[in-house]
Parts: C-alpha cells; sequence; structure tokens
C-alpha cells in the first residue's frame, strides 16, 4: 500500500519555492536580513534587554559621564560603548533610540504607502481627467525635495500650534512630513500595474458581472499590484529612518525627551572636538548598519521579484 | 548722416564710460579707509532687540555697547572713565553735575546735547525700558546749559555714576523722527524702528541687520574718542554672526571662518589651548548662575500640585538645594571652568562677604525628608525653564539637575529654548521654576538686590525692570535694600548688605549654582581684552 500523495505543507511550499531559493541563495540577502533582524529585534526589546533605563533619570549619575567605551583604558564593564554627557549608559540609548527611528520610519512608510496606493490605483483605473490631474500634482510635488517638504510642513505646523502642545504633536507631525514627502513613488507604481491589471479579462469579467468601481480596485487590482509596493516600501523605509535622523540631527524632529538615533547624533557632535567620539560615533554607527542592511533587502527583494533578472 | 551717427554714439558712450569711471573711483576712495580689517566675531545667541533701553540684556548690550555710548564709560579694568560727561560731581547730596563733550556727533550727524541726555535717560524711566535699575533713584534731569546736566536724585545715591555708566545715550530728534520715544515692550514682541535701526555716537555704527544671520558694524571714523591712543583699535568692520551648535562654532573658529568666539564651550578649552593658531583669553566673568523659583503664585503653573505652591515652603526650597551635587556639574559640564557659589554675586562686587558664600550641602537623604515633612514623600511635578544659548553649557546643566532632583522624587520637566522666546517668557512670568544668569554691571551689591530680591512693587524694588520673577518679598530685606540705596556711611552699608546676604542664605529665595569663568578665544591675530563683564570692548580690539 503505497501512502497516499500528500499535498506539500505551506511552510514547504515557501522553501521550495524561487525567492526562498534566491533568499538562501544570495551573498547579501541573508546576512542583510539577519543584521536587520538583530537591529529591530534590539529595538523592539530595548525595555527589556537594554542593560540600563536611559529614561530613568533617578538611576543616571553625572558622575559616570563621558565613560569612554570598554575597550579604551578608563572604559568599564558595566557601559559597554561608554556614556554620553549626562551619564546615560550609551548602548542602551542608541536601542531605546533605534525604536523611535524604527516607529517613525515604519510608521511614515506606511503612511505613504496608503496614500500612494490609493491615489495610484484611482488615477489608473479610472483614468482620464482624474488621473491627469493627479499625476500633474505628483509631478509638482517630484520637483521638491523631500527632506525641504518634509522640513516644510514641520515647520509650519510648528508655528502654528502653541509651544506646551509641540513635545506632545512632534511624533506624529514628523511622521507625517516624512509620510507625505514620500507617496509619489508609491502612487506612480501602483498606477503604472494597474494600467496594466485593468485589461486583463479578469477585470473586464468583474466589470461585465457588474461589480462596484471601488471592489474591483481593493479585492481584484489591488492584490495583483502589490508586488513592486513591497519593494519601494522596503526602500523607503531606510529613506524614512534616515530623514527622521536628518531632521531630529537639524532639532525639529522627534522632542528631545524621546532622543531617536538622529537626537543622540546631535547631541554627541558637540562633543566631537573636546575627544569624547563615541557619543557621536556610535549611534551613526547603529544607523548606517540599521539603514545599509534594510536597503540591502530592499534591493535583494527588487531583483528577487523581477522576472526580467531571474 | 550715416557716418555721423555712429561717432555722436560712440562720444556719448565714451562720455559716459568716463563720469561713471570718475564716479567709482571717488566712491573707491571714499569708502576704502587705509585697509580693511574685519573682525569675524561669533557667539551662541543673538540680540533679541536693538532698542537700547528695552531689554538689560548681555547679549543685547555686548552689540549695543560698540555703537551707543553712556556719559561714562568704563575703562579695561572696568573702572570709570569720562565717556559722553567729561567730568561729573555731587553739587549737593541729591545733585549730581555732568559736564557733557562738546562735538559730539551722532551717526546721522545730529549734535549730542544736553537736550538728548534729559531724552534719553527718561527714556529709560518708561514703563516699558527694562533700565529702571539704573535710574530709579532719580528724581529729575535738568539741562543747565546746552552741555551741562544736573541730575538730582530722590535721596543721595553714591553709586549713582556706576549705574549711568550702563543707560545708553539717543538722539531725541531721531527718535521722535521715528516714533521710539519710548522703548519697545519686547515681552510682547512689539516691532518698532528700534528694533532694528540705531544711532548712536559711538565708535562703530550699525551697517546691516539681519537679526539670528548677522550684523555688520563699520568703523565711525569721525567718533571722538580716536584721538586717545588708548583706543587703539585698527578694526574697520565687525561681522557678527550667531552660531548656535557649539561643535560647529569651534569648527568656525579653528577653520579660520571666525576670528573670535566669546563663549567657547568648556569641554573644548583644552583642544584649543594646545592649537597654535588660536588663543584662549582667560578671565573672570561677574556673573551668577541660579534657579529661580516662583513662591508667590498660589498654584503653580506647569505642576502637577493643585490647590496650593510647594515652593511657598522653605523646606521644599531647601530640599531642591540639598538635591544638586554642585560639583559634579562642576567637575563634569563645566569642566571645572566655574566657581560653586552660595551667595548672589562673586567676590568682585563691592558688599560680597565670604562667610555668607556657604552652599547648603549635597545631601539627597536630608531632601528626601524635607520633602516628606513638607507633604510631598513622592515628591511632584514640575516644569524647569532653561535657555540653550545663553548661558554657558545652560541646557546641559539644567538636564544634570532635572536628573539630580529626580532622585529625590522631583520630576522636573526640562523646557530649553533659545533666548528669544525664552527671556519674554519668563518676563510675562509664564514660569514656575526657571534658570537665570545675573551679571553685576555696577559691580555693587545693591544691583542685584534690587534686581533680583527686593520685592517687585516696593519702593526700592526694580519696579518694571525688575527680574524678581518668582515674586519673592521679605520686609526685612525690603528694609536692607532700603538702606543700601541711601545709607552714604560705607560701614553701615556694607553691613546691612550682608545681613542681607544672611538672609539670602537663610530663606532660599533662589538656588545658586555658580559663579561663571569665560574665557574667549580668538584667533592668534587677534589681541582683545578680556574684560570681567563679559562685554568685549572694540575700541582697543586690534587684528594683524
Amino acid at each position: 500500500m503505497s501512502a497516499a500523495p500528500r499535498s506539500p505543507g505551506r511552510l514547504a511550499r515557501l522553501l521550495d519555492s524561487d525567492i526562498a531559493y534566491s533568499f538562501l541563495h544570495s551573498p547579501v540577502a541573508l546576512p542583510s536580513a539577519l543584521v536587520a533582524l538583530l537591529c529591530i529585534g534590539g529595538a523592539l526589546l530595548a525595555p527589556w534587554i537594554a542593560p540600563h533605563d536611559p529614561f530613568d533619570l533617578a538611576g543616571l549619575n553625572l558622575l559616570d559621564a563621558f565613560t569612554p567605551p570598554v575597550f579604551m583604558p578608563e572604559g568599564r564593564l558595566g557601559f559597554l560603548l561608554g556614556t554620553d554627557d549626562q551619564g546615560r549608559d550609551l548602548l542602551s540609548t542608541i536601542m531605546h533610540g533605534a525604536r523611535i527611528s524604527l516607529l517613525v520610519g515604519f510608521s511614515a512608510v506606511l503612511f505613504a504607502m496608503t496614500l500612494g496606493v490609493a491615489i495610484g490605483l484611482l488615477a489608473g483605473y479610472v483614468g482620464g481627467s482624474l488621473d491627469a490631474v493627479l499625476m500633474r500634482i505628483a509631478d509638482i510635488k517630484l520637483t521638491f525635495p523631500t527632506i525641504l517638504i518634509a522640513l516644510l510642513i514641520d515647520g509650519v505646523v510648528r508655528a502654528a500650534l502653541p509651544r506646551e502642545l509641540h513635545d506632545r504633536v512632534a511624533l506624529p507631525v514628523v511622521i507625517f512630513s516624512i509620510g507625505f514627502a514620500n507617496w509619489v513613488q508609491f502612487a506612480r507604481t501602483v498606477r503604472g500595474s494597474t494600467l496594466v491589471e485593468k485589461n486583463k479579462e479578469y477585470v473586464q469579467a468583474a466589470r461585465v458581472i457588474g461589480l462596484h468601481p471601488l471592489r474591483i480596485m481593493a479585492s481584484h487590482v489591488l492584490p495583483n499590484v502589490l508586488g513592486p509596493v513591497l519593494v519601494i516600501a522596503t526602500l523607503n523605509l531606510g529613506f524614512a529612518i534616515l530623514a527622521e535622523a536628518t531632521l531630529s540631527f537639524l532639532g525639529v524632529g522627534v522632542p528631545p525627551t524621546q532622543p531617536s538615533l538622529g537626537t543622540l547624533i546631535r547631541i554627541g557632535n558637540d562633543f566631537l572636538f573636546s575627544g569624547e567620539w563615541w557619543i557621536t560615533v556610535f549611534p551613526g554607527l547603529a544607523l548606517v548598519t540599521m539603514v545599509l542592511s534594510i536597503n540591502l533587502l530592499g534591493d535583494w527583494l527588487r531583483d528577487a521579484l523581477n522576472p526580467k533578472l531571474r | 548722416m550715416g557716418a555721423a551717427q555712429p561717432k555722436g554714439v560712440h562720444m556719448s558712450v565714451l562720455r559716459s564710460l568716463s563720469r561713471a569711471l570718475v564716479a567709482a573711483a571717488f566712491g573707491l576712495a571714499l569708502a576704502a579707509p587705509v585697509e580693511a580689517r574685519t573682525l569675524r566675531w561669533s557667539a551662541s545667541g543673538d540680540p533679541n532687540t536693538l532698542d537700547p533701553h528695552s531689554q538689560n540684556l548681555g547679549t543685547v548690550t555686548m552689540i549695543l555697547g560698540q555703537v551707543y555710548e553712556a556719559l561714562i564709560h568704563r575703562g579695561q579694568n572696568l573702572r570709570l572713565e569720562p565717556g559722553l560727561a567729561t567730568a561729573w560731581r555731587t553739587v549737593e547730596p541729591t545733585r549730581w553735575r555732568f559736564e557733557l563733550r562738546r562735538g559730539v556727533k551722532f551717526h546721522d550727524g545730529a549734535d549730542f546735547t544736553a537736550d538728548d541726555v534729559v531724552f534719553s535717560i527718561g527714556r529709560a524711566r518708561q514703563p516699558t525700558s527694562n533700565y529702571g535699575i539704573y535710574v530709579n533713584t532719580i528724581d529729575r534731569v535738568e539741562k543747565v546749559d546746552d552741555f551741562t546736566v544736573d541730575i538730582v536724585t530722590k535721596a543721595p545715591d553714591p553709586i549713582l555714576p556706576n549705574k549711568i555708566a550702563t543707560v545708553f545715550m539717543m538722539d531725541q530728534g531721531w527718535a521722535e523722527r521715528n516714533s521710539a520715544t519710548r522703548p519697545q515692550n519686547t515681552r510682547d514682541r512689539e516691532e518698532m524702528h528700534t528694533v532694528r535701526n540705531t544711532n548712536g555716537t559711538g565708535p562703530f555704527r550699525m551697517q546691516t541687520r539681519e537679526p539670528d544671520v548677522r550684523t555688520v558694524l563699520v568703523r565711525n571714523q569721525a567718533w571722538w574718542g580716536w584721538a586717545n591712543p588708548a583706543h587703539n583699535s585698527n578694526l574697520t568692520e565687525i561681522l557678527y554672526r550667531p552660531i548656535s551648535s557649539d561643535a560647529t562654532r569651534i569648527a568656525a573658529l579653528l577653520s579660520g571662518e571666525v576670528d573670535f568666539v566669546l563663549d567657547p564651550p568648556p569641554q573644548d578649552i583644552a583642544r584649543l589651548r594646545g592649537n597654535n593658531a588660536v588663543r584662549v583669553v582667560e578671565g573672570p566673568e561677574v556673573r551668577t548662575i541660579f534657579f529661580v523659583m516662583d513662591v508667590d503664585r498660589a498654584e503653580l503653573l506647569y505642576s502637577d500640585v493643585k490647590g496650593r505652591n510647594p515652593f511657598k515652603d522653605i523646606r521644599v526650597r531647601r530640599a531642591l538645594y540639598h538635591a544638586i551635587d554642585i560639583n559634579a556639574i562642576q567637575r563634569v559640564v563645566m569642566r571645572g571652568l566655574s566657581v560653586p557659589t552660595g551667595t548672589l554675586f562673586p567676590p568682585q562686587v563691592n558688599g560680597h562677604a565670604v562667610e555668607e558664600d556657604v552652599r547648603l550641602p549635597h545631601d539627597p537623604a536630608a531632601a528626601r525628608r524635607l520633602l516628606a515633612e513638607a507633604g510631598y514623600p513622592n515628591g511632584f511635578e514640575v516644569t524647569l525653564d532653561c535657555p540653550n544659548n545663553r548661558y554657558i553649557n545652560d541646557e546641559q546643566v539644567c538636564q544634570a539637575v532635572v536628573a539630580m532632583w529626580a532622585r529625590i522624587g522631583v520630576r522636573a520637566r526640562l523646557n530649553a529654548m533659545p533666548l528669544q522666546t525664552y527671556f519674554p517668557k519668563i518676563q510675562r512670568r509664564d514660569s514656575s521654576l526657571y534658570m537665570m544668569g545675573w551679571g553685576v554691571p555696577t559691580l555693587d551689591a545693591l544691583y542685584s538686590f534690587q534686581g533680583l530680591i527686593a520685592s517687585r512693587d516696593s519702593p526700592v524694588g526694580g519696579g518694571a525692570s525688575s527680574w524678581n520673577f518668582g515674586g519673592y518679598s521679605n520686609a526685612e530685606v525690603d528694609r536692607l535694600v532700603g538702606m543700601m540705596v541711601s545709607e552714604t556711611d560705607q560701614a553701615k552699608r556694607n553691613a546691612a548688605i550682608r545681613q542681607a546676604l544672611r538672609l539670602y542664605r537663610e530663606d532660599v529665595p533662589q538656588i545658586p549654582l555658580h559663579h561663571q569663568v569665560i574665557p574667549w578665544a580668538v584667533r592668534s591675530n587677534v589681541q582683545i581684552t578680556h574684560m570681567a563683564n563679559n562685554q568685549p570692548d572694540m575700541r582697543w580690539t586690534r587684528i594683524d
């Protein structure tokens, strides 16, 4: 009696796919995924695994300030990467800072993606004058550097709101301004894919049976245009984190009470000349590592999903 | 005809060209002095106004002091010297007579006369003035003739010349033409002509003013004082640029982009000392940094304590004081460049008493006990307002203190901001707890007591120019300040100052931190004299 032929499980199917093969055999994908996972994991778990709590002011000791990293002569085991000007453990501060950076990055990309996909779908599917108008808006938007737009939105909100509210709204404002600066890429890509998809038979069939256009867009076209969106989202995540760091470095990003990596780099910048290089170099390295690994992962994903490159 | 026309055109072009050339050459000859020497100067903050009587702030007066002059100048050692007045004496106990310098002209060409003195002192006495503290003993100013003025005080005022040395003289006609006969109200951020324009008699005149970007002063060749060999400046131009980032400011100095940094951050001093291209000009500053608590309101702003004000309780004030480890701040934040203190002003000031310069010890346990006794066993929440571009490492000091207070349970939220928003905020009394630094230009105790400690509404208090925004009020202190105002017997007056300093120490109206030690940093080709009032004087600054 031969065993009934078992249909392979989900996991097995995934492992057997082209994507998985490419992932496991690419020289960059696996290492960069590991590094990205390490960064993200460290950031997410910071409150539980960080050696110190940098936000517990009562636990700070000013006399610990400017302790160099452990591998230097005056370094101390308790502070692997040294301490900053207020005696905060740098490793813990970086882990907590990366949390804020990632939060802003993910939220901003999610916002840009939602906005961009919606606009792209609408423009591509409806077409006509709506398409023309939306795409011209996108063109205009593209003529401005993204960081400039983010700065502009941030500045306007700051000027419009009373100072007391600034700290409370700073995080949403940064997310909004970075997200808003980035929706065009999503909209353009989705519009292109939608133009291709909307003339295919399954869409025509759906139209013939009288489905509402919104329904067709959401449940028929959308799933088929999401592939490239995923690639752009990954690449954009790196950019969003960098944009947040830039804004925070300029002092208009997240409030200093919730220091992100950019804020840490700015604070450390004041001590570059006086020899305490670690206060700015380590947050900078953390930022570079995180963004580089995410971008490499995005590059690989783009190649892997592109049938022409296979 | 065909030939004549081109010739005509040719001729007229030549003529206009030669006219332009002559004009250009003439203009150049007028504009270019012997050799252009520009001092590029930087500090962290920019003046928040150019009105000469609106803001009694070092950042403002350090620029205005090059443009405007007072009746009396201060020399390199801060001693009083003739300025726009050539001589002064008391003709009666309450009447000072000032002989004015003749032939002095304002930058717009108007003559300086007794009317301008009467006008300027009157302007400094107006409610929107922040200079009342220098002129509030004055009853009236009388013009005797065009070049003689009498200042009549309400009671004998032995230190009037010290105060007059800080009151800038304006041109009455210019102020009237530009509707600027009263000082700008900075609290409400009023706009008026004097905020961006100046017209003084001083050695430099304002050429360009772009707030927060750059301020250009050019040499006033017609200044009367250039005849004095002590005023040996060879500067033709001063370019002032605020750079708020410490690292950027120092990088600009090291790379030769600026020649003079007024406030190098303490952490970079060691590095600057080791660099041959720059020089560190050492010197103390007559300025004390402290925290002020609102002891007046029934309920604090920005705090979670409702229905009462914890700072009215001396135990709470002492607790906050006990919590501060000033030696750690001195060593780590100030890198040794500060003198911890327990009193109101530094030793250079007349009336300073060593035995009153004693701090409450750093004792967190005692602090927690005092808080518990006062009814706050779990501490409370409050907001600490702090400037971030005014004093040396101001924000960092505040951060450090916030952490120290957290250890005794007081959760202070730090609200750090640039001086342009900070000073109007605390002048509106929109703060419960703030950092302040107080320099003493008169070098006499009265200035500090009157400006910071005397009751705001008492006759001896500073009135509108009082910086006692914590609302501290103590009848005994007011009585002693009254003695400082009018007592002419030096021994008795100093005894009153000492008594007031004791009350300051015991009653904790403020939490003193330290006196600033403020080295300046210059490129090695700049010769500048360090001034203890931290006001660089370009009259004797040279660049080679």
